[in-house]
Formats: structure tokens, C-alpha cells, sequence
């Protein structure tokens, strides 16, 4: 079992996701610190993709920042081995497949277990893909995290029974970004998944302030908040890490006083 | 030639987000029911001919032949068809089948505008609601197209992410595709994308060289010694190739756009220039750095300007079956005006491309050999990007 279950152990998990190099790394690792002290059990780091078709306008931003800033998969690497001399938060990297399979798919898992990297999400690999990945990651002991979403139905069984580290939950039809309402039945997927499965499920897509983070952790392990995070990254820059320390507490907060 | 898995060779898979399987999936298991389908043939058929214009002309261009002086060209002219372009084949194809799965609106993005207007035009006969996303670059380049599509009824959205290009504009349609599922079919354009898309779209095009075989045979007896048609994703090149892909007799001529040379990062010549990767739903070959980032591509023609290609064509070109070679910007104008001024046919830009192929081989080729150029489209549409091209500035 990997690191990735004692992100659940505190409580509902708050998981904040961020993209590495937005704007530069030297900020990201203060935001990272930041978000650990201030209640994330879990934090997901993006390695920025040219064309992030999963992602909203919020989060393609971060990736066009961060590439236009020089950051690679290697300075990523080299910025995560520095992060993990202090930071003991679970991390898992989120990217897109051609980042992984250009680097070369083991190659990348070796990688991600010697820098202390837990699990991994590729929201452009479904289940039907997964063997070309997971296998070499499972080998690491890097967990191969799978998303069920709304429109998921007869696919919740054989994907849940198959799961490693946690469930990423996708909340609502489309890409990443803010909603205003979130009106998939959660508790209904939720309900499915842990007919099939043990492991936790985290909610993610469109959440962006405390009332919506407690509705969701009401039916789930965790919530999963980006787009709301990289807003704030988006209009404060270098200054940023305060900003998003203070959200992560608030939303921390929420979740736990919502605690079924 | 397509495995269970939507699979040529290790190309093409279903790298897709999770909130889109189901929807590929149904997808599959209609076109599976209606590819059989007779009443659903029928009716594809009907529109072919009637409405699309079908079977399109394979015109021996004579005046072409004696001025290259080497092998006899025909030219398939899939510019003579409804719309101007081969688009309309697939488009009309999976608009029906959009329909019979009960799907009341569909989304298309598009490069040269094309795609885009076959789009249209099949979702006004239809009775169909349409959006259609096009790079913002490529709406100022190709400003009537939009207008025509506009015209047709259909909402036309300038896609500003990334290089404003075809490739922004498939994955804003795909995004478009995961918000809105239901009662939406994602009619892709080229021979790309998740499984079945490569197989469908190829199916609907492969009437390209269903009739080119049966023209020939009519007028020559004998099947060409080669085939050729220019790619971006390559659904006309993947038609004109797919009935000849068990003739080994008949060479397959893909044309990539080389932009400004494949010695330069201004290029879209995928096979000539990249490597293998995943994206848009597909393992084939793009233009990506080290990273695995995509890089921007650059061609005179928005039709091409695309950094991936199709996987059954990495496919083919991975086992040697079909040569894809590169055509610079110059070579394709150059085609552009040569054809304008020997045949009186102006092809689309992208035809061009194939066209400048073929000016480099006919010539060596003997005299009983035979040819085969697909001309894509009519180019009509290029005339001001051309003319600007040559220092002339025309306002349409």
C-alpha cells in the first residue's frame, strides 16, 4: 500500500492541485509548503501539457504560463526531489499520456519512486488504455489513479474493482473550471463505487468555495479543488502562496465540519 | 485492417477522458449496426448521388500528361462534389448515423473551412443544430468559409487557445464534446481521433478509391501504377489509398505539407518530422519536442496545418505500404498555378500539395505508366491567400 492511504486517514481529505512552473517553480514549491501546513492531505502536482484537452480556460493558462517559462519534466523532477528533503505530504503527479510516453512510460515510473512521487492521474487514459501504463508504475509502487465519471454508468464496477490509490471522482460533464452548481448524483456514484471497492473516493471538478467542498465531502473520502487555486496563482504570481494557504485552511475547515 | 481494439499496428487507441467513453462506445456499436445496415446503405447512397454529386469524374487531364511528358495523370475530382471538397462523404455518413442514434446537434472543428461547411451544409439538410470550431487564425484566413457556414445556419466559434489552429480547434470540440453528450455527435473530419473515428471516417471516405478502381478499369483496363492525394490528417489520402492497400502493384503517394521545409520548424510534415506519441485520442506520429509537448505546425495551407496525421496512415507508412513524402509552401503554390493554367482547374491548396507530387515523378515516370491525383477540393477559397502569397493583395 502506498503513502497515498494516509492522506485519508485525517478526517475528509482536502487534495489541492496545482501546475508545476506557474509561474515558476521557486513559487510553486512555496505554495506546496504552504498548502501542506495548512491542512492538505494530499496534493496534486500538474506537469504542464501543451494542449490540455481535459482541462477548462483556468487551468490551460497555468500550462501555457508554465511552459512559456522554460519548465520541463526534468526540472519538474529535479524540483520535486528538492521539495521531498521537508514536504511529507502525499504527492501525485497529474499530466497527460504523451508527457509520460515521450519520456518513456518506465523510465518515468523509476523516476517517480526515487523522487517520492505516490500515484499518478492521466485524465487522457481510460481504463481500456491503462495497461500500457499502470503495470509500470504498479512495479514502483507508484499507484495508477483511475476517474469514473457522470457518464460512467455500467463502467463504475470494472473500473472501481480495478482501482489503486484512490478513486478520482469526476463531478460534472466537461473540463476543469469553477461551476456555479454541481448536479450529478455523487452520492449515487459514490454508493456504485463502494459496492466494488475499499479504496477512497475523492470528488473533483468545478468546486471552488467551502459550502460546495462540505456538500461533496458529505458523500466522498476527499475533495479534489483546482481551477479555484489556480485563479488565485493566476492573479497574485510570485505573491500567491499566502492566498492559497488561507483557501486550503477555509476549505480544510469546511470539509472537516461537514464530517458524516 | 482494424483490430478489436481500433488498433493499426500499435497507432490509433481511444486516449480519451473517461466522461467520453460510453459515448465512443455507443458510437461503435451503432456504426457496427448500421454499416450492415441495407436501409441505411441505401440511403447513404441516395445522398451520395443525388445530393452530393456522386460518383465524382476521373478525367484523364491530357494537357497536363503531354506538358510533364512522363507517366499518363487522371485526376479524381472530389472538387466537383457538393460543397467543393471530399469532406462531404463522411460528413453526410455520419450525419445519418448521428440521426438514426437519435443525436439532434453536431459539433465539427475545422482547418481550411472544408470540414466546416460540409458540416453545415449536412446538419441544414438534416435538420440538425451545428457548431462548428475553427482557429481564430484560420477564420481570418479563410473568412468566407465562415461566412458560408454562417449562411448555412450553423454557429461558428473562434477557438483563441494555443496557436489558433486546427489543432486548437479539435480540442475545443472535444472539450465542447465532453460538456454536452447526450444529444451531441462529435463529427470529426479527418481520419484521427479516438477509435472508431479513424475507421469510420476512413469507411465513408473509401469511396474515393471504390471508384477510382471501377473508372479505371472502364477506361484503362488495368489499375494505376500509383495513387496519390495530399495529408493533413489524410481521410482523402486514407479514401483514395484504401482499395488499393491489397494491390501491391499500385504505389501509395501521401503529400505532407513541409511549410517552409522540413529542415525548418515552420513545417506540418508529421511522418517526415516527427515521432510516435499520443494525442487527440490517438498513438501516431506528431510533431512534439523531447517533452512530449506539441509543437506548433506551419503550412500556406489550413487544411494541413496539423501536427498529427492518422494512425492507420503511421500505420502503413510504419510497414512500408505507402510513401509519405514532404511538398513545401512554394512547390504547392507553384502546383496551385500550373494546374490553374494547364487543366482550368484550380484545386484547393491542400490538392496542391499531391499536384506538386506529382510534377516531380510523371515526368520520370515512362509513358505507359498511369497516375492517379486526387484533387481534394476546389480552390476557389485560396485565391486571395495565394494572390497575398505573391505580393498581390486582393480584397474578396
Amino acid at each position: 500500500m502506498s503513502k497515498i492511504a494516509d492522506a485519508f486517514k485525517n478526517g475528509k481529505a482536502f487534495i489541492p492541485f496545482i501546475t508545476c512552473g506557474d509561474p515558476d517553480l521557486e513559487t510553486t514549491g512555496k505554495i506546496v509548503r504552504e498548502m501542506a501546513a495548512n491542512g492538505a492531505d494530499l496534493i496534486e502536482l500538474g506537469i504542464p501539457f501543451s494542449d490540455p484537452t481535459a482541462e477548462g480556460p483556468v487551468i490551460q493558462s497555468a500550462n501555457v504560463r508554465a511552459l512559456a517559462n522554460g519548465v520541463t519534466t526534468d526540472k519538474i523532477f529535479a524540483f520535486v526531489q528538492e521539495l521531498r528533503r521537508d514536504v511529507t505530504v502525499p504527492l501525485v503527479f497529474m499530466t497527460y499520456a504523451n508527457v509520460i510516453f515521450s519520456y518513456g512510460i518506465a523510465r518515468f515510473a523509476k523516476k517517480c519512486a526515487e523522487i517520492g512521487i505516490d500515484g499518478l492521474i492521466l485524465p487522457d487514459v481510460p481504463h481500456e488504455e491503462k495497461d500500457e501504463f499502470a503495470p509500470a508504475f504498479r512495479a514502483e509502487g507508484v499507484d495508477f489513479i483511475s476517474l469514473i465519471a457522470p457518464t460512467s454508468e455500467n463502467r463504475i464496477a470494472e473500473i472501481a474493482a480495478d482501482a489503486e490509490g484512490f478513486l478520482y471522482v469526476v463531478s460534472s460533464l466537461g473540463v476543469t473550471g469553477e461551476r456555479a452548481q454541481i448536479n450529478s448524483n455523487i452520492a449515487g456514484m459514490t454508493a456504485k463505487i463502494r459496492e466494488n471497492t475499499s479504496i477512497p473516493c475523492a470528488v473533483g471538478f468545478g468546486i471552488s468555495n467551502p459550502q460546495q467542498a462540505a456538500d461533496m465531502a458529505k458523500c466522498a473520502d476527499g475533495v479534489i479543488v483546482g481551477s479555484a487555486i489556480v485563479r488565485l496563482i493566476g492573479e497574485h504570481g510570485r505573491d500567491a502562496a499566502p492566498f492559497v494557504g488561507a483557501f486550503v485552511k477555509e476549505m480544510k475547515q469546511a470539509i472537516t465540519a461537514a464530517e458524516d | 485492417m482494424t483490430n478489436p481494439k481500433g488498433r493499426f499496428g500499435i497507432h490509433g487507441g481511444q486516449y480519451i477522458p473517461e466522461t467520453l467513453m460510453n459515448a465512443v462506445i455507443e458510437l461503435e456499436e451503432a456504426y457496427n449496426f448500421y454499416k450492415n445496415d441495407p436501409a441505411f446503405n441505401a440511403e447513404l447512397t441516395e445522398l451520395f448521388n443525388e445530393y452530393a454529386n456522386r460518383p465524382s469524374r476521373l478525367y484523364f487531364a491530357r494537357k497536363l500528361t503531354e506538358t510533364l511528358g512522363g507517366a499518363k495523370i487522371y485526376l479524381k475530382r472530389e472538387d466537383l462534389n457538393h460543397t467543393g471538397a471530399h469532406k462531404i462523404n463522411n460528413v453526410l455518413g455520419q450525419a445519418l448515423l448521428a440521426k438514426k442514434m437519435g443525436k439532434t446537434r453536431l459539433i465539427a472543428e475545422t482547418g481550411a473551412g472544408q470540414h466546416g461547411v460540409a458540416t453545415a451544409t449536412a446538419a441544414a439538410l438534416m435538420g440538425m443544430e451545428c457548431v462548428v470550431f475553427m482557429g481564430k487564425e484560420d477564420t481570418e484566413r479563410q473568412a468566407l468559409n465562415v461566412y458560408r457556414m454562417r449562411l448555412l445556419g450553423s454557429e461558428v466559434i473562434p477557438v483563441t487557445s494555443g496557436t489558433a489552429t486546427l489543432k486548437d480547434a479539435v480540442s475545443e470540440a472535444m472539450r465542447e464534446w465532453t460538456n454536452r453528450i447526450a444529444d451531441t455527435h462529435y463529427c470529426l473530419g479527418s481520419v484521427m481521433g479516438p477509435h472508431p473515428f479513424p475507421t469510420i471516417v476512413r469507411d465513408f471516405q473509401a469511396v474515393i478509391s471504390r471508384e477510382i478502381k471501377q473508372q479505371i478499369m472502364e477506361k484503362e483496363g488495368r489499375l494505376p501504377d500509383a495513387v496519390m492525394a495530399c495529408v493533413g490528417g489524410g481521410s482523402n489520402a486514407i479514401g483514395t489509398f484504401y482499395h488499393f492497400i491489397d494491390d501491391p502493384g499500385v504505389r501509395l503517394i501521401g503529400c505532407e505539407a513541409a511549410g517552409r521545409g522540413i529542415d525548418t520548424f515552420e513545417t506540418a510534415a508529421t511522418v517526415n518530422t516527427g515521432s510516435v506519441g499520443i494525442f487527440h485520442g490517438m498513438k501516431s506520429y506528431f510533431c512534439q519536442d523531447q517533452y512530449g509537448q506539441i509543437a506548433p505546425v506551419y503550412s500556406i495551407s489550413a487544411g494541413l496545418d496539423y501536427p498529427g496525421v492518422g494512425p492507420e496512415h503511421a500505420y502503413l507508412h510504419d510497414i512500408g505500404r505507402a510513401e509519405y513524402v514532404p511538398v513545401t509552401d512554394d512547390e504547392a503554390v507553384n502546383a496551385f498555378e500550373f494546374l490553374s493554367r494547364t487543366e482550368g482547374i484550380i484545386p484547393a491548396i491542400e490538392s496542391a500539395h499531391a499536384v506538386a507530387h506529382a510534377m516531380k515523378i510523371a515526368p520520370e515516370m515512362g509513358k505507359d505508366k498511369i497516375i492517379v491525383i486526387t484533387v481534394s477540393g476546389r480552390g476557389d477559397k485560396d485565391c486571395a491567400a495565394i494572390a497575398r502569397y505573391r505580393g498581390e493583395d486582393i480584397h474578396e
